[in-house]
């Protein structure tokens, strides 16, 4: 039942390196502005003309 | 749907959307409104930049050459107070352009360096309308690179405020996140830890025991120290300053929980608490957080300084030279262009003055001044350039100097809202119980249960559930406010509009609709001679020319020869051998037996007097009858800063003429607020513009109405959106709502609280009880605020 000792330890020190990714993404501003980079993901790096748009692209 | 989508495209401009003229501009076989559209489209397609079109319809505005300048931002000292880095080879500069509004504008502002290479990234915060700028600056300019931006039609808003810019508010918001972070981390990790104690561990797992002590003990320390140190500060302020808030049964509760937690690990007497005193901080910072969002795209606190600009032409010499507002003197000769504000009071000495005093009245009709006369800072000069002599410093100004008023210095006193009163009395209750139960097993000899039902009252009743019951209702509520276009500054906001007893409005622009002006003819006159009037008065830029064009709706008929129109005083032309005269009484020839008040627009033609069109002033929808519901509980006033020509009809509306003023100034207005505010009410003002500023900030409550939530709105507690104007009834209600819910859930959580407290005198509590009542109640209180004040809403057709 030793082994215990070891994996709480483990699973601790992995919950810390999230921890520290969180703190990180905050530091650098991540959580800063939630709304624009899910609009930045859409555009393509050349739209294709002649392609009907749909209604969804616009917001 | 492929047919009518052609068929709209071809009837509006391909740019901006807005209908096209008899006339479009063409280039490669698109049709433009104006000549600036095509000289944005004409720019993007040069650069490949076309895609901007395909993923929105229309994404431009309408982009009509205003010819501004920008020499300014070549004085190095100005340009230094607007960057926010600068060295020898790159700039970064965050501009505020209110123009952003799809994701097309996102697209093209981050394809920048297409257009310029020397623009080396751009970011765009789209919420906040702002675009982080990176760019070589022995390459560009920072005056090119506005003028680049103006060119595509995303002008920047420089203002005076941008200078005095701070930051402060985002590192707050950022340290809470990551408090919460923290909370949440050890709140989770404990909770698994306790699990076993919980169910149970068998002799031979003993070993556990207290390796699982230690563990939660170490996660106990950040919780406290870190994420929840602002409860110890706050709760010793207050009792510093005599005033028993919230904090101070809350920092009491925990510190007694880690205290016991330590002696009982310590001990091996048990298991200590700390897996309710990290969840009891969890969400009491949640709640925090909660209270504490806010609208990134309004501003509140704005003044005449994010108004008026960074930069004035002075001319000195015969030379033109831009200076920092604050160095403008008086005595100083001063160059307004077409579209540029007036930053001081001044004597107009050269040119022909139309200026358009909209954000300081809220009336849109531009004013025409005349040489040697004084023309007050504010204005927005709307046609050729002008000079002015400065008489006033910026600051001493007649609009200006309302800030000077102490009004502005002293922040407004916060009010005592329902949990800080409640508080109050919960603590001594709450310490009475404690010393009461502590002293009661004292005489009975049994001092070790004394100490545990001592502590264990101070634990379970640590107010979690009663702290987030204000939070979350407000937090609700507030964005059930939001849904109906009404922003509030903060949760507070609610409270205090739950109390108002006296409103004031300001009239122009506030319960005046501007959009819908309306005319009244008074006379007889055909189809066919409004179709002459509407075709002679179409060649007039004079303010009322065009709204009556605009009134009239009718199409362009007929061609006008022998047009003539003198500035001020009517128009003539000849249209189809019909000779007519619109104006004034003086120009068009006629004699009044007495003078109408209000605008006019008189109407011969022919020689002959067909009668007058009068211009007249159009409510706000619903006006009448928010009035009406808004009267029986409270008293309603008017405040105007113009003449008293509506004053008849504006007494079916507000019935006691008493409680209409007119012709008020700024300080006027201030005055009578504070003069209400000395009987004894509580006054919430309705204004718009920059001359209420001093009500809006001297009353209770200030609400800035507006038809566009990113026009310039003065400092106020909250924004209103002229559409949801005949809401505010309905708002008031759910504010009053807002408060019995508030009520309720304390009531609720006082209910767990006694549960947990007679099990707490009597010695008994165990830690498994308050690691299940305190998230219960939690949950509790969340749930019912949040389902009850929607409730609400919907009870008040808000949602």
């Amino acid at each position: 039942m030793n082994i215990i000792y070891m994996l709480i330890g483990v699973s601790i020190l992995l919950a810390l390196i999230f921890l520290a990714a969180f703190f990180w993404a905050s530091k650098s501003g991540q959580h800063d502005d939630t709304y624009t980079p899910g609009l930045r993901i859409l555009f393509d790096d050349e739209v294709k003309p002649g392609i009907e748009k749909s209604d969804e692209d616009h917001i | 749907m492929l047919q009518t989508k052609a068929l709209q495209l071809d009837t509006i401009c391909f740019h901006c959307g807005e209908a096209l003229p008899a006339t479009p501009l063409l280039n490669d076989d698109k049709k433009f409104c104006c000549a600036g559209c095509v000289g944005v489209y004409s720019i993007l397609h040069e650069h490949n930049l076309t895609d901007y079109y395909a993923y929105n319809d229309v994404p431009g505005q309408t982009h009509k050459p205003k010819g501004l300048n920008f020499d300014y931002l070549n004085e190095p000292e100005i340009a230094a107070g607007l960057v926010d880095y600068q060295d020898d080879k790159i700039t970064i500069i965050t501009l505020y352009i209110p123009a952003i509004h799809c994701s097309s504008c996102i697209w093209l502002l981050e394809t920048l360096h297409k257009i310029n290479p020397a623009i080396t990234e751009s970011r765009v915060d789209f919420l906040k309308k702002q675009v982080y700028i990176t760019f070589d600056n022995q390459e560009l300019s920072l005056k090119h690179l506005v003028e680049t931006l103006v060119n595509i039609g995303y002008e920047p808003l420089i203002s005076l405020q941008d200078v005095v810019k701070s930051q402060q508010t985002q590192t707050t918001d950022r340290s809470l996140i990551t408090k919460i972070a923290v909370a949440g981390f050890c709140f989770g990790n404990t909770m698994l830890l306790y699990f076993p104690e919980y169910f149970g561990l068998s002799s031979f797992e003993q070993d556990f025991k207290t390796f699982f002590g230690w563990l939660n003990l170490a996660f106990a320390f950040p919780v406290v120290f870190y994420s929840g140190r602002d409860y110890f500060t706050g709760a010793w302020l207050n009792l510093k300053n005599g005033v028993l808030n919230l904090d101070f049964p809350l920092a009491l509760g925990i510190a007694v929980m880690f205290i016991r937690s330590i002696v009982e690990v310590a001990t091996n007497s048990g298991p200590g608490w700390v897996d309710t005193l990290c969840g009891l901080i969890f969400f009491l910072l949640v709640g925090k957080w909660m209270q504490q969002r806010t609208y990134h795209h309004l501003s509140f606190e704005r003044d005449y300084r994010s108004y008026f600009p960074v930069a004035v032409t002075i001319l000195e010499d015969g030379l033109e030279r831009p200076i920092p507002l604050d160095q403008l003197r008086k005595g100083h000769r001063i160059l307004i262009r077409s579209n540029e504000i007036i930053p001081a009071d001044a004597i107009l000495l050269k040119g022909d003055a139309k200026v358009d005093f909209s954000f300081v009245t809220g009336e849109s009709k531009p004013v025409q001044k005349v040489l040697g006369e004084i023309v007050y800072a504010g204005g927005r000069q709307l046609g050729a350039a002008i000079e002015l002599e400065v008489v006033k410093a910026v600051s001493q100004s007649h609009l200006t100097k309302l800030w000077n008023n102490e009004t502005f210095r002293i922040e407004k006193d916060t009010i005592m809202t329902f949990s800080a009163t409640a508080s109050k009395y919960f603590s001594i209750v709450l310490l009475a119980i404690a010393f009461g139960s502590g002293l009661y097993w004292m005489f009975h000899g049994d001092a070790t249960k004394a100490i545990a039902s001592f502590s264990a009252v101070l634990i379970i009743a640590c107010p979690c559930a009663l702290a987030l019951a204000s939070p979350f209702t407000l937090a609700a509520v507030l964005s059930i406010f939001d849904k109906n276009k009404f922003y509030l500054k903060n949760t507070a906001v609610i409270e205090q509009l739950a109390r108002i007893d006296t409103f004031v409005f300001d009239k122009t622009g506030t319960i005046s609709n501007p959009e819908r002006a309306g005319f009244t003819f008074q006379g007889n006159i055909t189809a066919e001679q409004a179709q002459l009037v509407s075709d002679l008065a179409r060649n007039s830029g004079h303010p009322l020319s065009r709204e009556l064009v605009k009134w009239l709706n009718l199409p362009q008929h007929y061609t006008v020869n022998n047009y003539r129109e003198m500035v001020g005083r009517g128009l003539s032309g000849r249209i189809m051998q019909h000779e007519v005269k619109i104006g004034n009484a003086a120009f068009t020839g006629i004699t009044l037996e007495k003078p109408i008040p209000g605008s006019t627009v008189h109407v011969v033609i022919d020689q002959q007097y067909l009668g007058y069109y009068l211009f007249t002033q159009q409510w706000r929808d619903g006006l009448k009858a928010l009035t009406v519901s808004l009267r029986k509980g409270a008293n309603l006033h008017l405040l105007s800063g113009d003449q008293d020509h509506d004053r008849m009809e504006l007494m079916t509306i507000f019935t006691d003429g008493n409680q209409m003023q007119f012709k008020q100034s700024p300080q006027q207005k201030l005055d009578y607020i504070k003069a209400l505010q000395e009987q004894g009410q509580k006054v919430l003002m309705f204004g718009d513009g920059l001359n209420d500023a001093g009500a809006l900030k001297q009353s209770d409550l200030g609400i800035a109405v507006t038809d566009n939530i990113n026009n310039f709105t003065p400092g106020c507690e909250a924004i209103l959106d002229g559409a949801s104007f005949s809401k505010v009834p309905a708002f008031i209600q759910q504010a009053k709502d807002a408060v019995k819910v508030i009520h309720m859930s304390f009531a609720i959580s006082l209910i767990y609280n006694i549960v947990g407290l007679s099990f707490a005198v009597q010695g008994l509590l165990s830690p498994l009880m308050a690691a299940i009542l305190m998230p219960a109640s939690t949950a509790t209180i969340i749930s019912f605020t949040s389902i009850t004040a929607r409730l609400y809403a919907r009870k008040n057709k808000l949602l």
